[in-house]
C-alpha cells in the first residue's frame, strides 16, 4: 500500500510537468485484452463450427445407414422388385428429441412407397448424396442412394430417399455452442489475468527506476547501477550520461563561482588600497572628496560583487545542501569576534547572549553567509554609539539580531527580502539589496523561517529560527 | 363387366359421399356435460364409449362450461378424417400406434410441453400412452376341462398338434390384411421370435378362421364355435366377460405383445387449452395405482407380467408397418403360411 502510495506520488509529481501521451500499461492491456478477446471469438467460431460438421456428419452417416440399409433389402423376385423394409432401416433413426423422420422409395423415377412429395433426385449408381431441405414445415437433412438391379426384364434403378428433422442434431448444436462458449470465456478469463500478470511485470522495471531516481537526493548525480532490462538500457544510458553532464557542469560552475569570486575581489581590493594610500597624499579638498566618493564606490562594487557571488553559490549550494551537525552558538560567537573591529569602528556595542550547545543541521558556508549578512546590515543601519544584541536560543534554535536603528518601513516590511529591494529609508547606506534575499534563500534551503520585526522601543529585529 | 362398372361406380359414390358428407356414419356417439355449454370438446376415438364414459363424466363434472362429444369409428377411418380436416377434432384416441405416430410424425399433432411421460408412454411430448394392453390367447374352459391349460405359444404348438381333430377349424386368429392392430400384433410377435411363424403354421394347417375383430372372436369362443383365440385383445375379453367362466384369458408367459392406446391433441384443434387438460386429466387417473374405477382399460403401470411385456415401441419406426411393400411382403408371407 505504502509503496503503491510513493509510487503514485512520485508519478504525479512528475507528471505535473511532464507532456503526457499514452500509456504503456494501458496500451499493453488493451492490446493483450483484445488479443484475448478475438482468440477467444475464433476458439468459439472454430470449435462450434467445427462440432455443427461432426454433429452433422454424424446424422449423415445414420441416415447413409438407413438408406444403405434399405438399398440392400431389395430383391427381384419373379421379375418384380420387391423391397422388405428392415426394421433397423426405420429404428436408427430414434433420436432423443424424437425426430420425425420421412422417407421415399422410388423404382426407375416411379414412386413405389413412403412418402410421395419428398424430393427425389435420380442419381448414379452407388453415391449418397445428402442435402438439407425445408419438408413438412421443418427443416430436413436427407440422404438419397441409388442402386442398380439386374432382372430378367432388363436392369432396375432404386432409388431411396431418407430424411430427417434436425431437432435433435440442433440440442446437440446447442449444447456444443455451450461448451464452446464456456471455453472461450474460460480462455478469455484466463488471457485476462494472464494479461494483467504480464502488463504488471512489464511496467515493474520501469516504476522501479521512476522510483528509486525519485527517492534520490538532489545531490546525489550517480549512475544508476542496478539491473534494467535490455530495452530500457539505452533509456538508462542516457540517464546515467545526463547526469554525469549535470554532476561535471555543477562542479564547473561552483569552480567558476570561486574563481570569479577571487577574481573580481582581488583587484578591487588592490584599486581601494591604492584609492586610500592616494588619499593620505592628497591634500586638495575637491581631490580628496573625489577619491572619497572613489573609494566609496569601490566598496559599493566589492561588496555588491561578493553578495552576488555569494547569492549565486548559496542558489547552487542551496540544491546541494551538504548538512553537517553544527553549534549555532559557535557561529555566533565566531561572527561576532569577527565582527567586533567592524562594530568598534563605529563605536557600536556589540554583546552576544548564548548558550553553550545549540544544535542545527545544516551547511556551515551558507549558515555563515546568512548570519554574516543579518549582522553587517544591523551594523550597517546603525547608528554610531548605539547597541546591537546577537542572542541565540534552543528549541527552536533561533539567532536573533536587535539594532537601534530606523528599522523597517512597515509597508515594505514583507517585501525588503527580494532580491535587488532595499528599503526606502536607506539610501545614503551602501548596499545591493541582496543581503536579507541570501538569508531569506538560506533559510529556505534549511526549512527555516526569517522574520523581520519592528522593535516597540525602535530599532530592527531579525530573527532566524530552525 | 357391366356389373363391376356399375358396382365400382357405386362403390365410389358412396366412399364419396362419406367422405364428403358431414352426416358421417359413427359406430357410437356420445355427449357428455351440460348442453348449454361454452365450449364443446371433440374427441375421435376408436375405444368404445363404455370403456372411457367413467373418467369424461368425471372430467366434465367441475366444468359446466365443457361438453364432450366423443365420436367413435375405426382406426383407419380415424387417420382417415384427421388428414381430411384436422381442425375437425380437439382430441384423436386411437389403438392403431402406427397410423398415430404417422399423424404425428406428418406433424398434425400439438406439442404439449408442460405434460412430463415416460420417454416410453411418450413421442414428441405430442402422443401419449395411456394404456398398456397384452395379446393374449382366449381358451374356450369347457374344452379344455380337466386338461393342461398352456401357457407358451411353444405349448399351445404341442397343445394343437397333440390333437388336430379336436381343434380343425376351431381356431382364429386375426386377418392381418383387414385389421390393422392385427397385423401389428403379428409383425410384432415375427420380430420377436420365430415360434410366431411355426404357430401360424400349425394354425395354419388346421384351417384357421380369420376374424376382422377381437370382439367377435371372444363371442365366438364364449359360445364354442371356436376353441382358442390367438392375438385377441385380453383387455376386452376380460371387460365383456367379467362374470362370465367360459372362457380363459392367457398372457403368453414367453413373451405378450403389449399395445398402448394412444391420444393426442390436435394441432388444428379450437380448444387446444381443454384438449390438453383432458390428456393431463386421462395421463393422471391411468398413472394411478391402483386402477381407478372410472378407467376400464389396463393400465400403464399394472405390473402383472411386467418382464414378459413386449411392447410395441412407441417410435417412428413403427410406421415401417404402414409401408406398402413391407406389408406386401409380409402379408404374402403370412398368407403362404395361414393358407393351407
Amino acid at each position: 500500500m505504502s509503496d503503491f502510495g510513493v509510487r503514485d506520488g512520485s508519478q504525479d509529481t512528475q507528471n505535473e510537468n511532464v507532456a503526457v501521451a499514452g500509456s504503456l500499461r494501458r496500451t499493453l492491456m488493451i492490446s493483450l485484452v483484445g488479443a484475448a478477446l478475438i482468440l477467444a471469438a475464433i476458439l468459439y467460431i472454430v470449435v462450434r463450427s467445427y462440432a455443427a460438421q461432426i454433429a452433422q456428419t454424424t446424422q449423415d452417416r445414420i441416415l447413409s445407414a438407413s438408406v444403405t440399409s434399405i438399398l440392400d433389402a431389395a430383391t427381384i423376385r419373379n421379375g418384380a422388385l420387391d423391397v422388405e423394409l428392415p426394421y433397423a432401416a426405420f429404428s436408427i433413426l430414434s433420436t432423443p428429441a424424437d425426430d420425425r423422420f420421412f422417407y421415399a422409395i422410388y423404382q426407375d423415377g416411379n414412386f413405389l412407397s413412403g412418402y410421395s412429395d419428398l424430393d427425389y433426385l435420380p442419381l448414379p449408381d452407388g453415391q449418397m448424396h445428402f442435402e438439407s431441405i425445408e419438408f413438412a414445415d421443418a427443416p430436413v437433412r436427407i440422404a438419397v442412394g441409388a442402386r442398380r438391379l439386374i432382372g430378367a426384364s432388363g436392369p432396375v434403378t432404386l432409388n431411396v430417399v431418407v430424411g430427417q428433422t434436425k431437432e435433435s442434431l440442433a440440442g446437440v448444436l446447442n449444447r456444443i455452442a455451450g461448451h464452446a462458449a464456456l471455453l472461450g470465456g474460460g480462455f478469455f478469463v484466463v488471457m485476462t489475468l494472464f494479461s494483467i500478470w504480464l502488463t504488471a511485470v512489464s511496467i515493474l522495471p520501469l516504476t522501479r527506476l521512476a522510483a528509486s531516481v525519485h527517492r534520490r537526493g538532489p545531490e546525489d548525480l550517480r549512475p544508476v547501477v542496478s539491473p534494467v532490462p535490455g530495452e530500457m538500457a539505452p533509456l538508462v544510458g542516457s540517464l546515467n550520461n545526463l547526469m554525469r553532464r549535470l554532476d561535471h557542469s555543477l562542479n564547473q560552475s561552483e569552480e567558476f563561482i570561486a574563481e570569479a569570486a577571487h577574481r573580481v575581489r582581488t583587484p578591487l581590493a588592490t584599486v581601494r588600497t591604492y584609492a586610500e594610500t592616494t588619499l593620505q597624499r592628497v591634500d586638495k579638498l575637491e581631490n580628496r572628496q573625489a577619491l572619497r566618493s572613489m573609494v566609496r564606490a569601490i566598496d559599493e562594487s566589492s561588496r555588491a560583487a561578493g553578495q552576488l557571488l555569494d547569492h549565486a553559490m548559496i542558489t547552487f549550494r542551496a540544491d546541494h545542501l551538504t548538512k553537517t551537525h553544527l553549534n549555532l552558538s559557535d557561529l555566533a560567537r565566531e561572527l561576532v569576534r569577527s565582527m567586533g573591529p567592524i562594530a568598534e569602528m563605529k563605536d557600536i556595542e556589540l554583546t552576544l547572549t548564548a548558550p553553550k550547545d545549540v544544535a542545527v543541521n545544516g551547511d556551515a558556508i551558507l549558515l555563515q553567509n546568512a548570519l554574516r549578512n543579518i549582522l553587517d546590515n544591523a551594523l550597517k543601519y546603525s547608528p554610531p554609539e548605539s547597541s546591537i544584541t546577537v542572542t541565540v536560543t534552543d528549541n527552536p534554535a533561533t539567532f536573533r539580531v536587535q539594532d537601534q536603528g530606523q528599522g523597517f518601513p512597515t509597508a515594505e516590511i514583507n517585501t525588503v527580502a527580494t532580491r535587488f529591494t532595499r528599503g526606502s529609508n536607506v539610501a545614503g547606506v551602501i548596499g545591493s539589496g541582496l543581503g536579507l534575499t541570501i538569508v531569506k534563500d538560506v533559510a529556505t534551503a534549511h526549512d527555516g523561517t526569517l522574520t523581520l520585526n519592528n522593535q516597540p522601543g525602535g530599532g530592527a529585529c531579525v530573527e532566524l529560527s530552525f | 363387366m357391366r356389373r363391376t362398372f356399375l358396382l365400382i361406380l357405386m362403390l365410389a359414390t358412396l366412399l364419396s359421399h362419406a367422405t364428403t358428407s358431414t352426416a358421417q356414419q359413427w359406430e357410437d356417439h356420445q355427449t357428455f356435460g351440460n348442453d348449454t355449454a361454452r365450449v364443446t370438446l371433440r374427441i375421435l376415438s376408436s375405444t368404445d364409449a363404455a370403456y372411457l364414459a367413467p373418467i369424461i363424466t368425471d372430467f366434465v363434472a367441475p366444468y359446466p362450461d365443457i361438453q364432450v362429444e366423443y365420436f367413435v369409428t375405426g382406426t383407419a377411418e380415424i387417420y382417415d378424417l384427421v388428414l381430411q380436416d384436422p381442425s375437425a377434432f380437439d382430441l384423436v384416441i386411437s389403438s392403431a400406434m402406427d397410423l398415430q405416430i404417422k399423424l404425428v410424425n406428418d406433424g398434425f399433432a400439438s406439442r404439449l410441453e408442460d405434460i412430463s411421460a415416460p420417454a416410453w408412454t411418450q413421442w414428441r411430448s405430442s402422443l401419449f400412452g395411456f394404456t398398456a394392453e397384452p395379446a393374449a390367447i382366449v381358451l374356450n374352459k369347457a374344452a379344455f376341462a380337466g386338461k393342461s391349460i398352456p401357457q407358451t405359444r411353444q405349448q399351445l404348438i404341442t397343445r394343437l398338434r397333440a390333437d388336430p381333430a379336436m381343434f380343425q377349424d376351431k381356431i382364429a386368429t386375426y386377418d392381418i390384411r383387414r385389421s390393422g392392430l392385427g397385423y401389428l400384433f403379428a409383425a410384432q410377435d415375427a420380430r420377436s421370435s420365430e415360434t410366431y411363424w411355426r404357430l401360424t403354421e400349425v394354425m395354419g394347417a388346421l384351417g384357421t378362421k380369420l376374424y376382422c375383430c377381437s370382439a367377435q372372436m371372444i363371442d365366438a369362443v364364449a359360445d364354442g364355435q371356436i376353441l382358442v383365440a390367438y392375438n385377441v385383445l385380453g383387455s376386452y375379453a376380460a371387460a365383456q366377460y367379467a362374470h362370465n367362466d367360459q372362457i380363459e384369458i392367457i398372457i403368453p408367459d414367453d413373451f405378450a405383445t403389449t399395445m398402448m392406446r394412444t391420444i393426442f391433441v390436435s394441432n388444428k384443434a379450437d380448444n387446444s387449452e381443454f384438449a390438453s387438460a383432458f390428456v393431463r386429466f386421462l395421463l393422471t387417473a391411468s398413472a394411478r395405482a391402483p386402477a381407478p374405477d372410472t378407467l376400464r382399460l389396463p393400465l400403464l403401470t399394472d405390473q402383472n407380467g411386467e418382464d414378459a411385456r413386449r411392447m410395441i415401441p412407441l417410435e417412428p419406426s413403427i410406421m415401417i408397418y404402414l409401408d406398402r411393400l413391407q406389408r406386401r411382403a409380409f402379408t404374402q408371407e403370412w398368407e403362404s403360411a395361414i393358407d393351407q
